[in-house]
């Protein structure tokens, strides 16, 4: 172990900060239908791949600027969130089937990635690639920090809207007790497609992100399922902040171990750092 | 590999400044990035595959920091040819379509074929490297081991190819050896105008082509 620079540090800590606020940002929707639907939804995963081969397409070959993705794929993808729900509603699927089930679509959502876009590496080259300035010493990506912008935003947009309005309320409510929810008037049915479409949103927005920071190649939906449902379990299922906060802490924790310590120990420094969180955490069973 | 490729820099008084290892798969490199730039090296020797080099390259770039020399393991070749930062990148090589590889008949039409088939199946990288080059020498020690030991029996050809020299387009390969690759046959590359290019040894090297410095 070595001493780093204050500098490498905060740099460090800044670099972790941003890849918190991605593993956050894709587990919003991961925790949101796990917690509030019941669904541990595993193509979430292949939903913000796919999302971020869509932003890939459209940069490279529609020559639209990136952030356009940001309100074209969103909206596509709460159809297709939608839709998924209301065909998975048509069966009663329990969570570990709703695994099973979604892991195969994952499966389908990777080989159609494959299919158009091939094997092989995809990255999205826009000039937002090279944007970055300076605080200090420590130097700022603008692609990164615009992730982590709409990381917080969407997060405490998504509490706000899940604590004080009514479809927020109804949504908890039916997650609480579905048949007094619906003695109350609530359409669970609708509510599930609202909620399912909009986590397929969110993965959406997530991979226009992943396309503006990462290359992109099918074989890695996989890679990032691990620290995903890590930040979603330290989070909390179904909480809105949960995720992000979760994420950063991971992020943080792997940066400060890489920074300090051979970088090959970050990944057991973040996951020792939630088997630990879960055993020690307040209200565990 | 990577381990050996240290051992034998110390061996020949290369000055270690900063030594890191990371799981694979590893996603944030901006820890790394800024301690490489921290360390100040002259050499940064990457035992990378695939695009980790590339994502290396990338943190790096976010920090304003370039390695005035980078080796690479195993790159992916296409995405290092065609990423800014992949200029002047170095890395180990069996072919690459320049003389003198394609100086000889076989290779330069494996290269023209590769070069259009490649093209008609739309893949984003049509140039022969190395695994191209592998892929093809496997079918030509296979042929050479079938025609000579006139069979198709496993143990017949086997037999053959331990006992001959087979002429490959990168070279006459043995194995009757440790290692099954014969003898070296390395050669190093570098990304120059976006083009990977031996630039070592003498003999192989691309028309003109010399290691460059940043």
């Amino acid at each position: 172990m070595t001493l780093p620079s204050l500098n490498l540090l905060l740099q460090a800590i800044l670099s972790g900060v941003f890849i918190g606020a991605l593993y956050g940002l894709i587990g919003l929707g991961l925790g949101l239908t796990w917690g509030l639907l019941r669904q541990i939804n595993l193509a979430h995963f292949g939903l913000v791949f796919l999302g971020g081969y869509l932003s890939y397409q459209m940069a490279a070959a529609w020559h639209m600027d990136p952030l356009l993705a940001l309100v074209i794929v969103p909206p596509l993808f709460f159809v297709i969130g939608a839709a998924m729900q209301w065909v998975l509603s048509r069966f009663a699927i329990t969570p570990f089937n709703s695994l099973l089930v979604s892991f195969g679509i994952t499966v389908v959502i990777e080989s159609l990635i494959q299919g158009i876009w091939t094997a092989d590496y995809r990255r999205l080259e826009s000039h937002y690639n090279a944007m970055k300035f300076t605080v200090g010493k420590l130097y700022v990506p603008v692609p990164e920090l615009l992730t982590l912008l709409l990381a917080l935003s969407i997060s405490f947009g998504v509490w706000a809207a899940l604590r004080y309005t009514d479809l927020g309320k109804a949504l908890r409510a039916m997650a609480e007790d579905g048949p007094i929810a619906a003695a109350f008037g609530i359409d669970a049915r609708s509510m599930s497609l609202v909620l399912a479409g909009g986590c397929a949103a969110l993965a959406g927005v997530a991979g226009v992100c992943l396309a503006l920071t990462f290359t992109l190649t099918p074989s890695q939906i996989f890679a990032w399922v691990g620290v995903v449902f890590a930040a979603v379990m330290l989070g909390g299922l179904g909480s809105a902040l949960g995720p992000l906060a979760a994420g950063v802490v991971i992020g943080v924790s792997e940066a400060i171990t890489m920074a300090v310590a051979s970088p090959s120990w970050a990944p057991i420094v973040s996951f020792s750092l939630l088997i630990a969180m879960l055993l020690l955490r307040p209200g565990k069973t | 590999m990577s381990l050996g490729g240290r051992e034998i820099a110390k061996k020949r008084g290369l000055k270690e400044v900063l030594f890191l290892e990371w799981d694979f798969g590893n996603r944030d490199f901006g820890p790394i990035a800024a301690r490489v730039k921290d360390a100040s090296p002259d050499l940064v020797w990457i035992g990378d595959i695939g695009l980790e080099g590339n994502m290396l390259l990338d943190a790096m770039k976010k920090i304003d920091y370039v390695p005035p020399l980078h080796f690479h393991l195993y790159p992916a070749p296409g995405p290092m040819t065609k990423s800014p930062e992949g200029d002047k990148a170095l890395a180990v090589t069996i072919f690459e379509e320049h003389p003198p590889f394609i100086s000889q008949g076989e290779a330069a039409e494996f290269v023209k074929l590769f070069n259009e088939r490649a093209k008609a199946a739309n893949l984003p990288d049509t140039t022969v490297e190395v695994q191209a080059a592998a892929s093809y020498t496997a079918w030509q020690i296979l042929e050479a081991g079938v025609r000579g030991a006139n069979s198709l029996d496993d143990k017949k050809i086997a037999e053959y190819l331990k006992k001959n020299r087979i002429d490959t387009i990168q070279g006459r390969l043995r194995f009757d050896g440790p290692g099954n690759y014969g003898d070296d046959l390395m050669k190093i590359k570098q990304v120059q105008n976006g083009a990977w290019k031996v630039v070592w040894p003498q003999t192989y090297a691309a028309p003109g082509a010399t290691l460059q410095m940043r």
